[in-house]
């Protein structure tokens, strides 16, 4: 093989990609030691009652048991949560969702863990659950939590939106839902971890925030979080599920009760679906005014987001759904009421699209629906209200950054799948009908006003002579971290042959948060930016020492070495390694993003997180075939066209668009958890329906080259926007194609078989 | 009980109880952890390796079913220095992300290009449908792959 010198802008082979191609990469769930034991949790199984007895003698008996743990043997205040405290480690009162833990399990192997699950007796008093989350809060509504079962409400104004109704030539008003969807990662929930002599935990977990972990199990189990070290090798898929606590500290309450012997936890797919998180269900309640031509003049909006049982990230999830709940697009009166409430169902948390991919359906359609009744073309409506900079979103915000929706929007109006979509649909066959979508989506980047968004780069001359990238932030799959090694390379010229990276471990790199909200290479990637600048600097003055230069002028970094490009002598840097102390062969620096300056705002209930200034912007068009007879929907050709600023890998791009856009396209027209008095009816991949290769189509990926001034090289996040086109694009295609007007996803066969078949008018809907 | 068999080649005695499944064997006894496992239940395809050359799913089977058979995991396809044909073109193409999925859609795609070497892109989305993929949207995968037939035609050629 051969080693290169990584170019920002250019296709970069990800640098992880030989050793998980070769399955050599060491994921948290290949951990494995000769006298582990096994840790499970049991699960509740009903979704509301009362603990009266947690009975474990018959599991204590399982030969091969080594301990069985109850709520009692929980040290701290037994509370996880990444903003409110409010998840027990380990139930020992309420029962609030079918998959509480009840009590811990540790055994000696997998067979005696599941037996002596299975062995734990519960005496419980059922207590009437709540499953919808309008109902949730009625008066008289049953309680999830003491203090009420809504977790955050918030409002935000712009102008007058009910006044400006009586200006619009046009008023139409709908209702939608989107169901519950599951992250569906390959490698489910899992970590390892051993409690040394001295008290403290190693744990090697697959997480997206190892940081925020200690501070989470500190707080939980009672435990000063400096004496915790939390190492994140790269995960087997994330997408916002494993942005939290899942095993951490079952997990670390394991180690801690296993005299000193490492613990496994990894959570079978059940399991997963059965206690990890899911994307919020939500209904939205939408009113939408326009002139006659076209021009959006007000919006109002009543948003009901069903948290479950626990917080998690959910008030920050309706936050993001209530700004971008008006679309990418210039609207004078607003008016967004929004609601995350209790429930007794599934906890909801973090998911890719992250309260985006919710609103983007509601208001996709009313476009679609406006357009239809002014018979206006689809794409000059949303051309028509685009947001430009300079213009204030419907949260109010100024936009002073990259705002590249509109030649997305333009990329698409002269593409030939749009242009020759008329004669593409006539040609569908017998018994089918064709129909073309096209949808404007966005979404924000950063964890927005109230917490710093903030990233610690470090990079190292190595004593080998090589350059040393400490990443602090998980890299789930993204590419995150094959990013930084590029930075460093192209900033430093060296080749892959000289560079090396260092995997989140609090030990070793870092704070730079969460591997989340598409900030992880532009917030981090600026740090290092910085970081890259002082070491070369650093590296060239040192060598000047080394040639005896009266000025360290003319000096460049070579792979592995420094020339002098008037003389031609040169430095190797295992040479200047050797010379130079540690502290003298290291830079780090750090970032923090910039937030609204806006102080106009009139918006109230928000707590953090809210608003933001960076967004990524995306259109997107799709042709489906429906099937007359069967109702099913084929996705035929797709082309999404995403602003992400300047890119520095176009094939990492790429691998997030067609990734986020195949997620998209499982939340569209197949994936849908089914609950019944909270308890999910299809746990299983058997059921739980995620798109596989004949499902998705070749996505085709263009990108609108804006400059973000404040991104490394320019770029910004991209990773979740992609996620939020298919399904609004997918419904306006079937809106197209039958006349069938989508209300609720995902879009399954049966559904479109059975409006087709109760109506032939216009005005069908789904 | 003992069960023997070959592993990536080396002749190898499976020792304990012979109706352990298959990747637990080979992840736990023989730390070749490059076998995954995603659902236990046989949807996910992360699991697959070949058994007599044919694609097989780890998770389904008991250690006893190896008796006196050749085994293939990704370890026994190329190493990270000297990778197999369709491995380099996963990493060329830019197939792998998160990675978990990979060894499983690796092992599928060697053999289907052991029995159809010009496939498609619908051959080879076929060939691929039981191994599932949360990160890429195959569209990547299928290229590689593609990419991968074309290699070995022309490394084929004398």
């Amino acid at each position: 093989m051969t080693h290169d010198i990584p170019a920002v802008g250019c296709p970069f082979p990800r640098f992880d990609a030989r050793s998980k191609v070769s399955g050599a990469e060491k994921y948290a769930t290949d951990e494995y030691a000769p006298d582990m034991l096994w840790a499970g949790a049991r699960r509740a199984g009903l979704a509301h009652g009362r603990i009266l007895a947690v009975h474990t003698n018959d599991a204590e008996s399982v030969p091969g048991v080594f301990r069985v743990l109850t709520r009692k043997d929980v040290p701290g205040t037994n509370r996880q949560g990444i903003v409110h405290k409010d998840q027990p480690v380990l139930a020992g009162q309420k029962i609030r969702h079918c998959g509480e833990p009840v009590a811990l399990v540790l055994a000696e192997n997998r067979e005696a863990l599941k037996l002596a699950l299975s062995r734990i007796r519960l005496d419980v008093e059922p207590l009437p659950g709540v499953f919808d989350p309008e109902t949730a809060l009625n008066p008289g509504a049953p309680m999830v939590h003491a203090a009420g079962n809504t977790l955050l409400s918030a409002v935000i104004q712009k102008g007058d939106a009910a006044k400006a109704f009586s200006d619009c030539d046009v008023i139409l008003e709908d209702c939608f839902e989107v169901p519950f969807q599951e992250h569906a990662f390959l490698e489910t929930e899992n970590g390892f971890a051993q409690q040394k002599p001295d008290g403290s935990l190693v744990m090697t977990v697959s997480t997206q925030a190892p940081f925020r972990d200690r501070m989470e199990i500190g707080h939980a189990l009672g435990l000063d979080f400096s004496s915790i070290r939390v190492i994140s090798p790269y995960l087997g898929g994330g997408f916002g599920g494993k942005d939290g606590a899942t095993v951490q500290c079952l997990l670390a309450l394991a180690a801690m009760n296993a005299n000193g012997r490492p613990v496994k936890m990894w959570w079978d797919r059940e399991e997963s679906f059965i206690a990890g998180y899911k994307r919020h269900a939500a209904r939205l309640y939408y009113k939408l005014g326009a002139g006659a031509d076209g021009t959006l003049k007000s919006l109002e909006c009543r948003l009901y987001y069903d948290t479950g049982a626990y917080a998690h990230l959910g008030g920050e999830v309706l936050e993001l759904g209530m700004e971008h709940a008006g679309g990418p697009y210039r609207i004078p009166h607003v008016s967004i009421q929004g609601w995350c409430v209790y429930t007794n169902n599934p906890v909801s948390g973090a998911m890719r699209g992250f309260g985006v991919s919710q609103v983007a359906f509601a208001i996709e359609q009313m476009m679609n629906r406006l357009a239809e009744k002014l018979c206006m073309d689809p794409l000059e409506l949303r051309l028509k209200n685009a947001l430009r900079r300079g213009d204030r979103n419907s949260s109010g915000v100024t936009l002073m950054h990259s705002t590249g929706i509109v030649s997305c929007l333009k990329t698409i109006e002269r593409h030939p799948l749009w242009r020759n979509r008329a004669d593409w649909k006539a040609r569908a066959g017998r018994f089918k009908r064709r129909g073309v979508g096209v949808c404007a989506v966005f979404n924000a980047m950063g964890y927005g006003r109230g917490l710093p968004d903030s990233a610690i780069a470090k990079v190292e001359l190595t004593q080998e002579g090589r350059i040393r990238v400490y990443c602090g932030v998980s890299d789930m799959g993204q590419g995150n971290a094959s990013a930084f090694v590029q930075i460093a390379g192209d900033m430093l010229c060296q080749d892959t042959g000289h560079l090396e990276l260092i995997l989140p471990d609090t030990d070793r790199t870092h704070p730079s948060g969460s591997s989340s909200a598409g900030r992880t290479t532009y917030t981090y990637g600026n740090a290092l930016v910085r970081s890259c600048l002082q070491l070369k600097e650093k590296l060239i003055h040192r060598a000047s020492l080394v040639l005896f230069l009266d000025e360290p002028v003319g000096l460049v970094l070579l792979p592995g070495r420094v020339r002098h490009l008037p003389s031609g002598r040169e430095v190797s840097f295992s040479t200047l390694a050797a010379m130079l102390p540690e502290s003298d062969r290291t830079a780090i620096d750090q970032h923090v993003m910039t937030v609204a300056s806006d102080g106009n705002l009139n918006a109230s209930g928000f707590i953090l997180g809210f608003p933001h200034v960076l967004f990524s912007y995306a259109a997107h068009l799709a042709g489906i075939e429906i099937d007359e007879l069967t109702g099913g929907v084929s996705v035929r050709f797709y082309l999404a066209v995403t602003d992400a600023g300047r890119i520095i890998n176009p094939q990492g791009v790429e691998q997030q668009v067609q990734g986020g856009v195949a997620q998209g396209l499982g939340y569209a027209l197949c994936e849908d958890i089914l609950l019944r008095d909270g308890k999910i009816l299809n746990p299983s991949l058997t059921d739980y329906i995620v798109p596989t290769a004949l499902d998705v189509p070749d996505v085709a990926s263009l990108t609108v080259e804006t400059v973000e001034s404040t991104g490394p090289f320019g770029m910004k996040g991209m990773g979740e926007v992609g996620m939020n086109g298919p399904l609004p694009v997918v419904a306006g295609a079937v809106l197209d194609a039958v006349g069938v007007w989508v209300k609720r996803s995902p879009v399954t066969a049966e559904r479109i078989l059975e409006a087709l078949g109760l109506n032939t008018g216009a005005g069908r809907k789904l | 009980m003992s069960i023997i068999c070959k592993i990536n080649g080396n002749d190898t005695e499976i020792q304990g109880a012979s109706d352990r499944r298959v990747v637990d064997v080979l992840r736990e006894d023989l730390g070749l952890t490059g076998t995954k496992e995603g659902c236990g239940a046989g949807e996910c395809g992360a699991c697959t390796i070949l058994v007599d050359g044919e694609p097989r799913l780890s998770c389904l089977m008991m250690a006893v079913q190896l008796q006196d058979k050749a085994v293939t995991t990704i370890e026994g396809i190329g190493e990270s220095e000297a990778l197999h044909p369709v491995q380099e073109a996963f990493v060329e193409h830019g197939a792998v992300q998160c990675g978990f999925c990979t060894p499983g859609m690796v092992l599928s795609a060697v053999n289907l290009l052991s029995l159809h070497p010009e496939p498609d892109r619908n051959r080879i989305r076929r060939a691929l449908s039981g191994n599932l993929c949360r990160c890429t949207g195959y569209v990547k995968i299928v290229d590689a792959v593609e990419a991968a037939a074309r290699a070995m035609a022309e490394g084929s050629k004398p």
